[in-house]
């Protein structure tokens, strides 16, 4: 846990430099709409202007009728000047509106651009990012990546750059004016600036540092919610209330806690900066009348200084804001940036030519594999082939490289060691594009997509006719259910669509990767939760179109694979044992030991 | 387009058509945002979490009270430190220095109270949060999981969270805005009694802008609400291609998706921009309204002025006044969204509040002793989910202590919800349900947890370590029992493979490890639990076939003088059981060991004949001929 010297510290891990490269770059991409950037910021000094004749002409305006009481002008002459002024303070308040509205409106949209290019960006990279990155950062990270860093990063041109410019304009020219109308006055009217920039500036770093915080364990707290909710039967089945309870009670009060440290943070700056802007109110108010009195200002003078300062008052609090602003850009852009100028690791080569399939030969060449965060070797010396019309099974135990073997043929990793080729060409030096659509893999993990049964299954091919995909879905033994369904192939699945079981869910993926008529075809460990007669039915009409593919089962039930052409027992990343089901099982090896485990009720002693 | 843009697309596939089966993300169906303005009933419910802090409550708005005094009263000071503090004469000096004690006195008490108002209100704003949230979590450990079953996980989260806060944000604002209408009130009854002509004459736009806001503010929620709901939309379609990224590589998807995703992308941009068009429409509205009251004052108040009708000081009063009172009125108009909005998130917190707990413990409830023999009977047992459509009818069966008993049968056969009846997840509608000769209803539910041990079909690891992990929690287990346990089940051997053994962090749901390993884990959690009872819950179905083989070395260990239900589907894990009983469609079909059941030459035995290795393989119309040929 953090200790409050931490929570306490200003930044978070941005350097001053790195800071402000990132607020470089966003305003760069600010820069790419030039006509709103200038419409804003013209708009933006103009608004401050206006905004700074309202205290001259209010104090034009008391001046004007304590002439009148003090019956110095004319009377009517007078009278026409106050009408004169009113229609001028009517017409400056019009014309603000009226800026402002460009300000904000095109100061915002600019954001919104931005958003926009950042967003798509982040899509793309996300998508093109390698399994490897995947395989490490977290999911739920890269969601909140892409939608609290980006409003972040978003919010800054409104937020950041067109408020320093309007506070700038405010403070400069609103403190000439007061200081060259009288000195002593214009100082006592400023002071509070220094002091309540200052104080908000450290207040909102401050709270911004212990918003981090608290966003850390809020998300710490809805993890403890959101595991005991979806695994509310393991703690049912262990009476676990009490100790879940107690989890909960430990993050709960941990975020709690920083709550209440949160608006005492914020309490305390805003109630002294209120305190110190009317302590000067007050001094100008003494001091001013004392000037009135004495006949060096008129009471209007006065009157503008009020004014000014109230106009002050909004922007100078919104100092901290500007500063909260800069630091949380600076720190989500980062963050933002640094993902963005990742590396993809897997990419073409330069000029890589699309894999020409011919023979439909798969060879691993002494094929070695180590996961980036690993020190152990997955795979070592691997070496094998496999034709057209072939079936490949591979089975062994957990963590033996089975299924790392499936995923080096589609390139979701790169090897390490040795080569993986297609009909001769390593699959390194050919397109990706052209590999992805030669190698399907049904994965282990099914994922649907929220969308229809018939969406899903033409994943890959969006443009297939229906005919391919009722076929696909007929191999997948998947017809006969969606047949069943009100919907049919429009019936909606996935997150809020239709459950399906298990079994169903792997079917779709089989029919989805079936619809792309891979060269090479992959099941990882696919069918486990489909009921093995259903899954023999699946198999016999994958074998009629076998001829035109290397498969390749990954699979622990032995019925799964023991038809298959020619079975590999994997174990530390090795090929231990090879051959025909009869073949393996008469070698007495690893293969026999789990084939008498699972199957001898059923095979009659020999 | 821009540099952040430099990955290569347009390789589209025919002619950049637009492929007729492909979208991205979900429209969602979101929830009622906005519930009518007020509903006595939420309110008074929401209460019972505010009453604790009722005297925080009180002394707040107290503050607020005095807070809006304050800021009444500072125009007033000035005006008459202007009006009567301006002479050099000992009238006038006394009238100032009056007026600045006057405004010192304010000004404190303007500290003192934004302080108090903020700091308390905050605070106990934050304590209410906490409180509905705890509770509703608390109530949810509760309900029964018929319940739990048909709600997702989602649903229940956004309770938690977003509802949670939409109730703080009222309840934060709501203090607020007691100190708004004051205001408001307070701004107004000050200029009419300063003048109280000019004052009319000025409040006049008041109405004028709350009908601008009035005709404005449906309008503009459409908008605001069409961007939310875009931007949603659009964050959806992220998650999605961040959740089954792997999927989109594999099948090549990146390019037809990105094309997608920037519709969405672009429509979001489009309604975030009308929404700013309506938001940015009101400012020069308030602010003409502003300029109009100005002139008016200076106009009228200058020619009153004239007459000796008016100080000048009251002048300054009311310039100050305009400046403030469209603060109020643009709050308040705000508060009343935020109220609907809460009323919204209220009556779903209640809904979810209002779950009935079903299974409680019996008044006279006992403990189920450690020491009991572990016997179990179930006694004419009918049950079913939906009660006019059992799953188990009559189904009566014992086992005796230390028995191991394996419950086998087609899917939908019962045997699963018979093991939930055992830990009483529901109650029976008729028959009994016996734990060492006690009716489970009439232990309590937490010694039924603590000494019938189960293993579910799908592994559930807990973010955390390991050792966590296997503890659960039994968290007086130290370590030496932990390993003891891991080794049991043959889960050490792997453990210490990790990078950091048995401390090693898990990672998303369990992340790295194979299903078959997390399924060890769940095993030695059992074994900690140290149950008279263990119940097997489908447990070895979804493991690969070698770790089945360290598991069922691992069942001999676990099983071992204790009381075993295994449900299971291949005949492997069966065989060996002290008794067999065949379920199907909710009734106990047959009963007896191995070879009993061999001779009776039923289900079991039929299934044991043909060559399948499990009783999924069973097809629903029975067994053809065709299937009984060796393959």
């Amino acid at each position: 846990m953090a200790t409050a010297t931490e929570i306490m510290r200003p930044t978070d891990t941005v350097g001053w430099k790195s800071g402000f490269n990132t607020i470089l770059r966003v305003t760069r991409l600010a820069l790419k709409s030039p006509w709103m950037v200038t419409i804003s910021l013209v708009s933006t000094v103009i608004a401050a202007g206006l905004q700074l004749l309202i205290p001259i002409l209010l104090g034009r305006a008391v001046d004007q009728t304590q002439a009148l009481v003090s019956g110095a002008a004319n009377a009517e002459a007078a009278t026409a000047a106050l009408w004169t002024t009113a229609w001028l303070v009517l017409a400056v308040w019009v014309a603000r509106g009226t800026f402002t509205v460009f300000q904000n409106y095109f100061s915002e949209s600019v954001g919104h651009n931005i958003g926009y290019t950042l967003r798509l960006s982040y899509y793309e990279k996300i998508q093109r990012l390698s399994f490897g990155f995947h395989d490490r950062v977290h999911s739920g990270d890269l969601i909140t990546l892409g939608m609290l860093d980006l409003e972040g990063v978003r919010m800054f041109f409104s937020t950041g750059l067109v408020r320093i410019v309007l506070l700038s304009m405010l403070i400069g020219i609103g403190g000439y004016l007061l200081l060259s109308t009288d000195l002593t006055l214009g100082l006592l009217a400023l002071s509070f600036v220094p002091f309540v920039a200052w104080r908000s500036s450290v207040t909102q770093l401050k709270l911004r540092g212990t918003w981090l915080e608290l966003q850390n364990r809020l998300s710490v707290l809805s993890r403890v919610m959101e595991e005991n909710l979806g695994g509310i039967r393991v703690v049912r089945a262990f009476a676990a209330k009490s100790h879940e309870m107690e989890k909960y009670d430990d993050a709960s009060e941990n975020a709690l806690e920083l709550a209440h440290e949160r608006v005492d943070i914020r309490v305390r700056n805003t109630s002294m900066m209120t305190f110190s802007f009317l302590i000067s109110m007050g001094l100008v108010l003494w001091v001013g009348s004392g000037k009135v009195v004495s006949g060096e200002i008129t009471v209007g003078t006065l009157a503008s200084f009020l004014t000014f300062m109230t106009i002050l008052q909004m922007p100078v609090r919104q100092l901290g804001m500007l500063v909260n602003s800069f630091a949380r850009t600076s720190t989500c852009g980062e963050r933002i940036f640094a993902l963005l100028d990742l590396d993809l690791a897997i990419t073409d080569k330069p000029d890589a030519p699309d894999l020409q399939i011919t023979d439909g030969v798969l060879r691993f060449e002494a094929v070695g594999f180590t996961y980036p965060a690993a020190v152990q070797p997955t795979l070592q010396g691997l070496s094998f082939a496999a034709r057209r019309g072939e079936t490949i099974a591979l089975i062994g135990p957990p963590g033996s490289g089975k299924s790392t073997i499936a995923h080096l043929i589609p390139r979701f990793y790169d090897v390490t060691e040795g080569a993986i080729t297609l009909d001769g060409q390593d699959i390194r030096d050919v397109t990706l594009r052209s590999v992805r659509n030669a190698v399907a893999v049904v994965q282990q993990d099914a994922f649907l997509f929220t969308t229809s049964l018939e969406n899903n299954i033409a994943y890959g091919d969006p443009w297939a006719p229906p005919s391919q995909i009722a076929d696909a879905s007929a191999s997948a033994q998947l017809d006969q259910f969606i047949a069943t369904l009100p919907a049919g192939y429009e019936t909606v699945v996935g997150e809020r669509g239709a459950s399906l079981s298990g079994g169903q869910r792997q079917r779709m993926t089989i029919a989805r990767a079936l619809m792309l008529r891979p060269s090479v075809l992959i099941f990882d460990d696919s069918t486990a939760a489909v009921d093995a007669g259903t899954e023999r039915r699946i198999r016999t009409t994958i074998q009629a179109k076998a001829s035109e593919r290397v498969t390749i089962i990954v699979a622990h039930r032995l019925n799964s694979l023991m038809h298959a052409d020619r079975i590999m027992f994997i174990e530390q990343g090795r090929i231990v044992e090879q051959g025909s089901h009869a073949e393996l099982l008469a070698l007495g090896g690893r293969y026999k030991a789990l084939h008498d485990l699972q199957i001898r009720s059923e095979e009659p002693a020999t | 387009m821009s540099e952040e843009l430099e990955v290569e697309r347009g390789d589209i596939r025919d002619n950049g058509r637009r492929p007729p089966r492909a979208v991205v993300g979900s429209h969602r169906i979101e929830e009622e945002m906005f519930g009518r303005v007020f509903d006595r009933n939420i309110v008074m419910r929401i209460w019972e979490f505010v009453r604790p802090y009722k005297r925080l409550l009180f002394i707040s708005i107290i503050a607020v009270l005095v807070f809006t005094g304050t800021q009444l009263a500072i125009p007033l000071i000035i005006s008459y430190a202007i009006d009567n503090g301006l002479t050099a004469d000992a009238a006038g000096q006394t009238a100032l220095r009056t007026a600045m004690i006057a405004f010192v006195i304010a000004t404190g008490l303007n500290y003192g109270s934004t302080w108090v108002q903020e700091s308390v209100v905050g605070k106990a704003a934050e304590n209410v949060l906490f409180d509905i949230r705890t509770a509703m979590f608390s109530h949810l450990q509760d309900v029964s999981l018929s319940f739990m079953d048909k709600t997702e996980v989602g649903r229940l989260m956004s309770r938690l969270q977003g509802d949670v806060n939409a109730m703080q944000e009222f309840l934060e604002t709501s203090v607020l805005s007691v100190g708004d209408i004051v205001l408001l009130f307070g701004i107004i009854i000050s200029m009419l009694w300063l003048n109280v002509p000019l004052g009319l004459l000025t409040l006049c736009v008041l109405p004028v802008l709350f009908l601008v806001r009035i005709v404005w503010l449906p309008r503009a929620r459409t908008a605001f609400m069409a961007a939310h709901e875009a931007n949603s939309v659009t964050n959806g379609a992220l998650a999605e291609a961040i959740h089954g990224v792997r999927t989109v590589q594999s099948m090549d998807r990146q390019s037809i998706n990105f094309d997608l995703y920037n519709d969405k992308a672009l429509a979001t941009l489009h309604a975030h921009r009308t929404a700013s068009k309506f938001a940015q429409v009101m400012v020069p509205i308030v602010d003409s309204l502003t300029g109009i009251a100005m002139a008016v004052v200076v106009v009228v108040g200058g020619t009153m002025v004239l007459g000796q009708q008016l100080e000048v000081g009251v002048m300054v009063a009311f310039l100050f006044y305009i400046q403030r009172f469209f603060d109020p009125i643009r709050s308040l108009t705000m508060q009343y969204s935020v109220m609907q909005r809460a009323m919204a998130s209220g009556q779903r917190l209640i809904d979810v509040l209002d779950v009935r707990v079903d299974i409680k413990d019996a008044p006279n409830a006992v403990d189920l002793p450690h020491d009991m023999d572990g016997a179990v009977e179930f006694r004419d047992v009918t049950f079913g989910y939906n009660p006019a459509n059992p799953v188990l009818k009559n189904v009566s069966f014992k086992v005796n202590p230390g028995e191991t008993v394996a419950l086998v049968g087609p899917t939908g056969s019962g045997k699963s919800s018979a093991m939930s009846l055992l830990k009483r997840f529901y109650d029976v509608q008729d028959g009994q349900v016996l734990v060492s000769g006690h009716d489970v209803r009439d232990v309590s539910q937490n010694s039924l947890g603590r000494e019938i041990a189960m293993v579910l079909q799908e592994p559930y690891l807990f973010s955390g370590t390991v050792i966590e992990n296997i503890r659960f929690n039994k968290t007086d287990a130290t370590k030496q029992d932990v390993i003891a346990a891991a080794k049991a089940v043959g889960a050490h051997d792997f453990i210490v493979t990790l990078p950091e053994g048995y401390e090693t962090v898990m990672g998303e749901r369990g992340g790295a490890l194979s299903l078959g390993q997390r399924q060890l884990i769940s095993f030695a959690r059992a074994l900690i639990a140290d149950a008279r009872i263990l119940v097997l819950d489908e447990a070895t179905a979804s493991i690969d076939s070698y770790t089945e083989m360290l598991i069922q070395k691992a069942l001999v260990t676990l099983l071992t003088g204790r009381t075993g239900l295994v449900i299971a589907h291949r005949l492997a894990t069966i065989r060996n059981a002290d008794k067999i009983i065949v379920l199907q469609a909710g009734e106990v079909l047959e009963q007896g060991n191995h070879d009993q059941l061999m001779a009776h030459n039923g289900l079991y035995a039929q299934l044991n004949n043909v060559n399948y290795s499990s009783f999924d393989d069973l097809p629903e119309g029975g067994i053809d001929a065709g299937e009984t040929q060796k393959s």
